[in-house]
């Protein structure tokens, strides 16, 4: 049953062929067994997941028939967890247990989740392989010699691994959609203010969004419903009513209009991605689809821009991490100077004080003009080029990533490690909500396609998501090593 | 645009970071190789175009300025490194 899907384990559950005491049991047994290879877990909590599992079972018997009750799931080490250890990836909080829950955390609770642990991720959400963690590389269960990407790597590789039904992800550049492309599940990221921030350790405030990562597109919605919606602690939080996302996953597709954008086909995107988008598309029109190319003329400019404002956000929000109330402080400091300098220089890793440098310098005397308030005007040409392409069309359809999981330590320097989030960042520039799911299998590794939606139109990117995976079966597909673990042929 | 060491050890200093001597040329190279990344949007004459802080304009949300958080003081200063007496403990700023 650990690789079934949500609504699968939720029918279980309710029909009582299975108690979540032992549907978390059997999570907690896989995560034993594999995540010492996979290291997609920094915290496992085994004895309050059983207790939650069994208040979960008790709700049950007292008639809550929340579709979320007693599922286990995974949060990202990213939301602070009231009591658990909560450490954003990072050697600045290798020791912080937070002392409140994120409203993400708090909304999941309510539902009656069980939380099985913490994923791993790249440091502060600083990343696309996962490699920047202070608690080791995460691998992809896929091929364990390459990296899941990042930043929700833990959160991916759990859900691919089947060590547990759904997690938690967020999305700053594509930090859910990367991560689940190259496992092979499904990402989504939704529009900018639908779900709270507050708990949620900041990284680029204007850009970072939470969303799930899942095993289809239906089990992203069953989680968006309990997510989203007004949170009056975030001051971003957008006070808009919450649809039931399942509602329309089953509307047919004839004459939806679909927009390719010519510069998500360009140099630098591998034949084997191009040709399984382009069978997808094929498939669309099969459904009763439209296909219509769409020009997103300075997409090419969104790395750019996003590499001045995040990292300029990055350093105001990480400047608190002063090793004064809480998180790592240095040993035996001389002065209070020394001590903001050696805490920062020790806890931090290389990737976040690189940002952090590149943001201070972006925002420091003399240059705000030149670099941020520049890159907020692309920005705008960007969010432009969006509203324009989407009079014509529905939704936007084309690669997650250019290419599938590259090995672990092949990318060294940082600007081609940037260029990976070449298809995702313009969608966090422009606030979009947007999703990964899976679309085919190259060389024994997947490939996901992602599908742009307009503003608060999640419940159309996960209609038109839904209906693909009603008719092929690519989300459905396990590395070979994952399905010997689950014991098939 | 190329930054020399001295001015990549002025940023570490805003930054309140400590940059090593054995790291400081390595640090200036990736910095400065972002730097020349982000460059890139110096292509586009963006004179007549607005600064976009927010995608969807929205204005600040205001709330009445009301008492809603207890006072959780004692816990929250049990995460500290250092704490006495209800204080937060750094060393000595003042002889």
């Amino acid at each position: 049953m650990i690789n079934s899907t949500v609504a699968e384990i939720s029918a279980a559950l309710a029909a009582g062929d299975i108690s979540s005491v032992e549907i978390t049991q059997a999570y907690l047994d896989r995560i034993a067994a594999l995540n010492g290879d996979l290291n997609a877990f920094i915290t496992v909590c085994e004895d309050s997941a059983l207790q939650q599992a069994k208040a979960a079972d008790d709700a049950r018997a007292n008639g809550d028939d929340s579709p979320l009750l007693g599922i286990p799931l995974a949060h990202k080490d990213i939301f602070c967890t009231k009591d658990v250890l909560t450490t954003c990836g990072s050697r600045m909080l290798h020791n912080f247990v937070s002392p409140y829950n994120a409203t993400v955390v708090e909304l999941f609770n309510s539902a009656g989740t069980v939380l099985l642990g913490k994923t791993n991720m790249d440091e502060f959400a600083m990343g696309s392989s996962n490699e920047t963690s202070y608690f080791g590389d995460v691998k992809n269960p896929w091929n364990t010699e390459c990296v899941p990407g990042g930043s929700s790597g833990g959160s991916a590789a759990a859900v691919a691994a089947d060590l547990c039904a759904m997690a938690t992800g967020t999305d700053t550049g594509g930090s859910i959609r990367q991560p689940a492309a190259f496992c092979g599940v499904t990402g989504f990221k939704p529009s900018y203010g639908r779900v709270s921030r507050w708990g949620m350790i900041a990284f680029a405030s204007s850009l970072d969004q939470a969303g799930p990562i899942t095993k289809s597109a239906e089990d992203a919605a069953l989680m968006l419903n309990v997510m989203s919606g007004l949170d009056k602690k975030d001051s971003t939080s957008i006070d808009r009513p919450v649809e039931d996302f399942t509602a329309s996953l089953n509307q047919p597709l004839k004459g939806l209009r679909i927009g390719v954008p010519k510069q998500h086909f360009a140099e630098g995107l591998s034949a084997e991605v191009e040709q399984a988008v382009r069978d997808a598309l094929a498939e669309y029109e099969k459904l009763g689809a439209i296909i219509k190319e769409v020009d997103l003329t300075n997409s090419h400019l969104s790395v750019s821009a996003y590499y001045v404002v995040a990292p300029a956000e990055a350093s105001a929000n990480l400047s608190r991490f002063d090793g004064v109330r809480y998180g790592y402080r240095c040993e035996d400091p001389v002065d209070l100077e020394d001590m903001y300098k050696r805490t920062r220089s020790e806890g931090f890793g290389e990737e976040v004080k690189r940002r952090i440098m590149i943001g201070t310098y972006a925002l420091s005397a003399g240059f705000y003009d030149a670099y941020y308030r520049k890159a907020q005007k692309i920005r705008r040409l960007i969010k432009d080029d969006f509203d324009r392409a989407f009079e014509e069309v529905d939704v936007i359809i084309g690669p997650t990533s250019p290419h599938t999981a590259f090995k672990l330590g092949s990318k060294s320097d940082p600007v081609s490690m940037y260029l990976e989030d070449i298809y995702t960042i313009a969608v966090n520039l422009a606030g979009l909500p947007a999703a990964s799911i899976p679309v085919g299998v190259a060389n024994g590794m997947p490939m996901g396609m992602q599908i742009i939606g307009k503003y608060f139109d999640e419940a159309k990117i996960l209609n038109v998501a839904h209906q693909f995976q009603q008719h092929t079966d690519w989300h459905k597909q396990k590395s070979s090593a994952i399905a010997a673990a689950n014991g098939e042929a | 645009m190329a930054l020399d060491k001295t001015e990549v050890e002025k940023i570490a200093h805003l930054a309140r970071l400590h940059i090593s001597e054995s790291e400081a040329e390595e640090v200036t190279t990736r910095i400065t190789d972002i730097l020349t990344l982000i460059d890139q949007m110096q292509s586009v004459d963006t004179e007549a175009v607005e600064p976009l802080a927010h995608p969807l304009d929205v204005v600040q949300r205001l709330r009445v300025d009301e008492v809603t958080e207890e006072n959780q003081r004692d816990t929250l200063q049990q995460l500290a490194p250092a704490s006495e007496d209800g204080l937060y403990l750094v060393p000595k700023v003042l002889d």
